[in-house]
């Protein structure tokens, strides 16, 4: 059987399947499909296809309950990036501004570490995580839940341009797979596979980051969350994780400590603004008394320096 | 017999002379209105048949024929009524005609004869110089409006008034003339401001650069009790400002008898329900919309992304050329429209983002689509763009803040700076835009805007060159890459 044509039945089927189709009409599918022309077409368009009994196959996604009989892949790094020590960071779409700060952080700081971090592309919290991780200069992996030649929301077009100038794009899903509702948890056990430890950021009640959450423990990896507001929605989903026993993230250390990997020394940089963050510039300017023009002017110095982010009008330390 | 009176239409702002031609004719007794005539302009016929009566004149018993010409110009309102009265009037001998053609007239007629002014005297009073008039009898509330256009007003309470005038009867009678004394008081003032250090700093960067000013917060944040602030940091209006300004409120008739001549920059501050044409004008013979009444002052759209999608973006033309050309099928209308603009805005549909205390329950869809609205060409025109945050307890009870009137005297000297000497940026601001440029997601626009607004913080700095702190500053007030859609 070749994993190759499988792809491409589900494709031109709109179904999925993990192993050799039941369906009727696969056996002669698979009789004239032309695997060779099929490869060069994918070659054409800056595509591969790395088949579950391949080398290249990530042997973590291979080990999961139904790795996907193969994997597309576009974008600058050879597919031995798959398995390549890997981190996970998914949350809400509909994110907080401390939320996205800390993804974008905390992945920042593990690319930094040569941690692959993965996520999947979606608005908010993914896409600060794949935004920190290319600020580092790091590398970063984007998991799709529709086509591979997809770039899905659209609005994340130029982002996913820049994870495939350094990292990878994959998907299981052949080229003009639309999108489809139920293809996002399927994508979601793909992330979790890839990874050795999840972070889950930012999480509602029955947030798709809990799929990928369960989808972790089940395989017995790691999944760390971000502990948050016991009032707020955006917390709900990881603070539950966090009663069944998964780790609170409280810094990017904690995930380094299970690769074996240390934190990468840092100028310890202290201001006395710094010590007051998370806080308002109108806050800051009464405990410093700074004028307000002259204490944007710091904040912004601070800021390019890397040592604060702002969201929302409060700035907080980018640890 | 035939006899003609001299007045004035508007297309837009511009006055068109229009001579009001009266005949009259053996033959059955009537009363016809030509030249393209609207509505309201129509109805004049028994206005004036009324008024002539209440002056107790003649009404000519023949065939009576009013032309307005050129007869292929739309005349619009209600300001064709005495120069129609006179007139016919001056063709049945009632009023001497060769007197009548050295006048202009405008003014609506009550049917008691009382003379009502009009809206945009003061361009018709305009018109009627430049065509070589020497005075214009139009209602007496409007004779210091039309005198402000250099010409000699001849204010009449009554028709009877206006042909006793005219038949060497009486004298023209006098009039007040406006003065400044009598200004309104003056807009809300900044000390009324406790804490909100930033924004109160925005504001002082926008009326000292003339920049477009965002804020965003949630709800209840004083966003708009800051927006309204901002005419009162302005300078006030020149004199020939005050002419411009004056006009278009007149024409939009939104001048009181109390207050003919606007002295303060206007502040306008329309509902997001506007339509297109209520923003940028519109209409057959087109009015003025929102962006030219707020010309040489201040447009605030509060709720901006609750504004409709065509109204956002019918205003990048005056935002960008500060006019607004309306094309007619008979004429096009070039309305002034150089306004600051500030926007308030959430930071989410539900209100609740940026304030600690709430808990946003929208959706990702309802969250990108709200961002959406704000396309980045819009936001591309606001150079400063601040969050207001939720303001503590201890805030209210600090001192009050800083009046306008010093904030004011900071921002006229950074505007003389600005118009006089051009500041250079030293080559450590230089390199600090450039590391900013690679580093934050700052668009070519983006880098220009931060240059703009770096220039403002160091004339109101009084420095003589911008420093790299200066860039910095305005880097704190770039629009943030979550208001981008993300």
């Amino acid at each position: 059987m070749s994993e190759l044509a499988v792809a491409a039945f589900a494709a031109e089927t709109g179904g999925h399947h993990v192993g050799r189709p039941r369906d009727s009409r696969f056996g002669a599918f698979a009789r004239r499909f032309d695997a060779a022309a099929y490869g060069r077409a994918l070659h054409e368009r800056g595509l591969r296809f790395v088949g579950r009994s391949e080398e290249d196959f990530p042997s973590l996604l291979r080990a999961i309950h139904d790795p996907p009989v193969g994997l597309f892949v576009r974008g600058a790094a050879a597919p031995e990036l798959l398995a390549r020590p890997a981190v996970a960071i998914v949350g809400a779409r509909a994110c907080s501004s401390y939320g996205s700060s800390v993804a974008r952080t905390v992945a920042r700081e593990l690319a930094a570490a040569g941690l692959v971090v993965i996520s999947g592309l979606a608005r908010g919290i993914d896409g600060a995580a794949h935004r920190g991780a290319l600020e580092a200069g790091g590398l970063t992996l984007a998991v799709l839940g529709c086509g591979i030649d997809r770039d899905y929301p659209a609005s994340h077009r130029e982002l996913a341009r820049g994870i495939a100038e350094r990292g990878l794009i994959v998907s299981e899903y052949a080229p003009a797979v639309e999108p489809a509702p139920w293809r996002f948890p399927a994508r979601n056990r793909i992330i979790a596979g890839l990874a050795a430890a999840t972070v889950v950021v930012e999480a509602r009640e029955r947030s798709g980051a809990l799929i990928t959450a369960d989808f972790a423990l089940e395989e017995g990896r790691e999944v760390f969350t971000v502990p948050g507001e016991i009032t707020s929605s955006l917390s709900k989903g990881t603070n539950a994780l966090l009663r069944i026993g998964a780790t609170p993230l409280t810094s990017a250390a904690d995930v380094l400590e299970v690769f074996g990997l240390e934190e990468p020394a840092r100028a310890t940089e202290s201001s006395p603004i710094l010590e007051q963050l998370p806080a308002t510039a109108d806050e800051l300017a009464r405990v410093t008394g700074l004028a307000a023009g002259a204490l944007a002017a710091t904040l912004a110095e601070l800021e390019l320096a890397g040592l604060v982010v702002e969201g929302e009008g409060t700035y907080r330390a980018a640890r | 017999m035939l006899a003609r009176a001299v007045t004035h239409a508007l297309v837009g702002l511009d006055p068109r002379r229009v001579e009001v031609e009266a005949h009259l004719q053996r033959g059955i007794p009537g009363f016809t209105i030509v030249g393209l005539a609207d509505r309201a302009c129509q109805e004049a016929k028994e206005r004036v048949r009324s008024g002539i009566a209440s002056a107790e004149r003649q009404w000519p018993r023949s065939r009576i024929t009013v032309n307005l010409a050129p007869a292929g110009l739309r005349k619009e309102g209600s300001g064709f009524d005495l120069p129609i009265a006179l007139a016919i009037l001056a063709a049945s001998g009632q009023v001497p005609a060769d007197r009548l053609a050295g006048h202009a007239a405008v003014g609506e007629l009550a049917l008691d004869g009382r003379i009502r002014p009009v809206g945009g005297t003061l361009a018709i009073a305009e018109g009627a110089r430049s065509s070589g008039l020497a005075s214009l009898i139009c209602a007496a509330e409007s004779a210091s409006e039309a005198a402000f256009a250099g010409i000699e007003p001849v204010p009449v309470r009554h028709l009877v008034e206006a042909i006793e005038y005219l038949r060497g009867e009486r004298q023209a009678a006098s009039y007040e003339a406006y003065s400044n004394d009598r200004a309104p008081p003056p807009a809300a003032d900044l000390a009324d401001v406790r804490g909100q250090e930033r924004a109160r700093r925005a504001l002082e960067l926008a009326a000292a650069g003339s920049h477009n000013l965002l804020l965003g917060g949630p709800p209840g944040t004083g966003k708009t009790m800051l927006a309204r602030r901002l005419p009162g940091i302005l300078p006030p209006l020149a004199e020939t400002e005050i002419l411009e300004v004056t006009r278009i409120h007149s024409v939009a008739g939104l001048l009181t008898p109390e207050h003919p001549l606007v002295t303060q920059r206007p502040f306008r501050a329309p509902h997001h329900s506007a339509s297109v044409a209520a923003i940028v004008g519109g209409g057959p013979g087109p009015r003025p919309g929102e962006a030219t009444l707020a010309h040489r002052g201040v447009l605030l759209l509060d709720e901006l992304p609750e504004f409709q999608r065509p109204a956002l973006e019918a205003l990048r033309q005056p935002l960008e050329d500060g006019v607004v050309s309306i094309a007619r099928a008979e004429a096009r209308a070039i309305f002034p429209a150089r306004f600051q603009l500030v926007g308030t805005m959430n930071l989410c549909p539900c209100g609740a983002r940026g304030d600690p205390a709430g808990d946003c329950v929208c959706s990702a869809q309802r969250l990108s689509a709200f961002r959406e609205k704000l396309s980045r060409a819009l936001l591309d025109r606001f150079d400063l763009v601040v969050t207001v945050p939720r303001a503590r307890a201890s805030e209210f009870a600090a001192a009050a803040g800083e009046p306008s009137e010093a904030v004011r005297s900071r921002v006229e000297q950074a505007r003389d700076t600005l118009r006089d000497r051009p500041l250079r940026r030293t080559s450590a601001a230089d390199e600090l835009l450039s590391r900013a440029v690679d580093r934050l997601p700052l668009s070519g626009r983006g880098r220009a805007r931060v240059a703009r607004v770096a220039h403002t913080a160091a004339a109101l700095a009084g420095a003589d060159e911008i420093l790299p702190e200066h860039v910095a500053e305005a880097l704190a007030y770039r629009a943030p890459a979550e208001l981008s859609s993300s």
